[in-house]
């Protein structure tokens, strides 16, 4: 913000001379004054976010305290609240969506970018722009009458013929559960995938492209090597937004994923995600400590995603500079 | 532009016209369960008082104990009673009583779905108990196949399908299991929420069907009302006399008459397992939770006179909604007990 307005004014040689109250007179002043309290809202209203949910778990967080992370128990009739099996169903349902999303959306948006003729390109973003904006109860809805009849007849039936020693395809096969949930996810974030790679893919210079070829590199070679190490840190932008939707899909994932506190290395088994037992259980929760610990869930929810989020910025940070360093190889 | 201008101010204009002559508008929240049936009732009252509106927000039973506790709505609704706790939250807050009005009653059946079964299953306590505790894992279970001669169970694994969402259903459902098990009454006990020992959570009654209808040998439990209107299958349960029942809205009367005799002053009651030969076994009354005191006389008279048309004359709008109607000796009861708000 500030090294913006600095720079900003000082590139006119006028501006700077200018006393504040004729850039008051003239206007600078205001916008100025206008837009810094838009942009110090959002600072504000994260603030108030954390705040509130800091004051409304003061009765959980001090009855639990750092054991609320460990405890595998749910029962709001004992008065025993744990956010273990939440935080486990949040981090493998947005983790198996990334595994399948990211592949396809990739691969999706390098075609899109590169490959494909450019009135496809543009017919295929309108569709994809369409699907990112289908509201996620229609997503659920999807994924109960399709994909769990389809995976409860087919594909786990299938993966546990083939797949079956391996600890993640064992149980019944009920149709729900994390593998569900997590491919009604990768359903939903892969248009945001695809949309954000496939403008960071075209916005990558002309000349890089030609460079690669003039030096006897095929198509693929220039892409592959040239353009997409060029454009590594939009995609992985895109990539954690998408983990951003993931982690806090509430109404898709409450429908597909069993709402069953269970911790289980099989990917068949019926989970819960932090924000479907939130919206689940807050409604009907009495007493003092119920809703409290509902509430300290949303600050785990809060404190997952803040975590991540630091954790991508690092990531893009270390990776946009290998990407330009290859660039400039 | 100047057209839609006025168009707009013109509609205003009209909303507070409408708004000033409805002199007087209450306002509750509460239980989802029987908002179908309230919101018919309010429509009517309205019909017949144009000058009283009620205004009713479905947003959970807690939620309506919760806001009516806080002073933010004029009544509350639930479909489990407040318990001496949460009475006391409110004695303590202002300083006078709450009063429950049951308004009607609601059941919850058990629906299944066995592939070649299409008879009506009839259900112990026993079994049902045995089911939700994880204990009976397969159809052909003595417990289950003891009252069912005749029928060809399957030796397949019951799927146990629950609501995920807090609800006065489960809240219904578990009160009974509690009643009838010890063993469900120590390890789970009843609640909107509770920590279920087995099976799939669906959100909502459709969410519960929804899951039992696409999974062989699925079984959970849903709101009579859902289960008439979506012409789902749903079994007989063995009541407090020993008689298979299949829920009908009769049942559930019967149930409400059977418990009528031993009914405290407060209402708060549970009708599970109500005694009496025809009365359907997991029933429940769904209460107005109403302030005994009011510093404005005009809602105190306006709320009082909804409650007395309410169990009177709307008692008919409530079968054709599939709700059962409250027993007479309930209605005398509550037309005495309105006496107490003031």
């Amino acid at each position: 913000m500030s090294t913006s307005s600095t720079t900003l004014p000082s590139s006119g040689p006028l501006v700077g001379s200018r006393s504040f109250l004729s850039r008051l007179r003239e206007g600078d002043e205001i916008v100025r004054l206008i837009t810094f309290l838009f942009a110090a809202s959002v600072v504000l209203i994260t603030l108030l976010l954390v705040f509130e949910l800091w004051q409304g778990s003061v009765l959980a967080r001090h009855k639990f305290g750092f054991a609320f992370f460990a405890t595998r128990v749910w029962d709001p009739n004992a008065g025993e609240f744990g956010a273990l099996p939440f935080i486990f169903g949040t981090l493998v349902t947005s983790i198996v969506a990334l595994l399948i999303a990211v592949p396809l959306g990739i691969g999706a948006a390098i075609f899109l970018a590169e490959l494909a003729p450019a009135r496809v390109s543009d017919t295929l973003e309108f569709f994809i722009d369409l699907l990112a904006a289908v509201p996620s109860v229609i997503y659920g809805l999807l994924g109960f009458l399709f994909v769990v009849p389809l995976m409860r007849d087919y594909i786990q039936p299938r993966l546990k013929d083939t797949l079956g020693f391996l600890p993640f395809f064992k149980g019944p096969a009920y149709g729900i559960g994390f593998l569900t949930a997590g491919i009604v996810l990768a359903i939903m974030v892969i248009p945001y995938i695809i949309s954000v790679s496939r403008e960071v893919l075209l916005s990558v210079p002309r000349d890089q492209r030609e460079a690669a070829l003039a030096l006897g590199s095929t198509r693929w070679e220039s892409t592959w090597k040239v353009v997409v190490p060029f454009a590594r840190a939009g995609i992985m932008g895109s990539i954690f937004l998408a983990l951003a939707r993931a982690l806090g899909e509430t109404m898709a994932v409450t429908m597909v994923i069993g709402n069953t506190p269970a911790i289980s290395a099989s990917l068949f088994s019926p989970g819960y995600s932090i924000a479907a037992v939130i919206a689940n259980e807050f409604s009907e929760a009495t007493g003092d400590l119920y809703p409290q610990a509902l509430i300290e869930l949303g600050l785990v929810l809060f404190l997952l995603t803040f975590i991540l989020n630091g954790l991508a910025r690092i990531l893009i940070l270390a990776t946009s500079q290998r990407g330009s360093g290859m660039g400039n190889a | 532009m100047k057209r839609i201008a006025a168009v707009l101010l013109a509609g205003l204009g009209l909303a507070l016209a409408v708004l000033a002559a409805n002199a007087l508008t209450i306002t509750g929240a509460g239980a989802s369960f029987p908002y179908p049936m309230y919101s018919k009732w309010f429509d009517e009252y309205h019909k017949k008082d144009t000058n009283i509106e009620i205004n009713y927000q479905s947003i959970g039973s807690g939620g309506g104990i919760k806001q009516v506790t806080e002073g933010t709505v004029d009544f509350g609704a639930s479909d489990g009673p407040m318990n001496d706790d949460q009475l006391k939250a409110f004695q303590d807050k202002h300083g006078f009583a709450i009063l429950h009005f049951p308004t009607v009653l609601g059941a919850v059946v058990p629906t299944y779905n066995i592939p070649g079964v299409t008879t009506d299953l009839n259900f112990t306590p026993e079994a049902l108990s045995g089911i939700f505790l994880g204990k009976i894992t397969k159809w052909n279970d003595p417990a289950i196949a003891g009252a069912n001669k005749g029928v060809n169970l399957p030796g397949n694994d019951i799927v146990v399908v629950h609501r995920s969402d807090g609800s006065g259903t489960t809240y219904i459902w578990t009160d009974y299991l509690s009643k009838i098990s010890d063993d469900w009454k120590n390890k789970v006990g009843k609640g909107a929420s509770v920590n279920w020992p087995v099976g799939l959570g669906g959100k909502g009654n459709e969410g519960v069907a929804g899951l039992v209808k696409q999974t062989a040998n699925g079984f959970g439990y849903v709101e009579l009302i859902y289960a008439i209107q979506n012409k789902m299958p749903y079994g007989t349960v063995k009541n407090s006399s020993g008689a298979f029942i299949k829920a009908d809205l009769a049942g559930v009367t019967a149930a409400a008459a059977g418990a009528a005799k031993s009914m405290p002053d407060d209402f708060r009651v549970s009708i599970t397992n109500a005694p009496g030969k025809a009365a359907y076994p997991i029933s429940s009354f769904t209460w107005l939770l109403i302030p005994s005191k009011f510093s404005d006389a005009s809602k105190r008279d306006a709320i009082k006179g909804f409650v007395k048309w309410m169990l009177a004359d709307g008692q008919n709008y409530t079968e054709p909604l599939s709700y059962a109607k409250l027993p007479k000796e309930v209605v005398a009861k509550e037309m005495k007990a309105l006496d107490g708000i003031q």
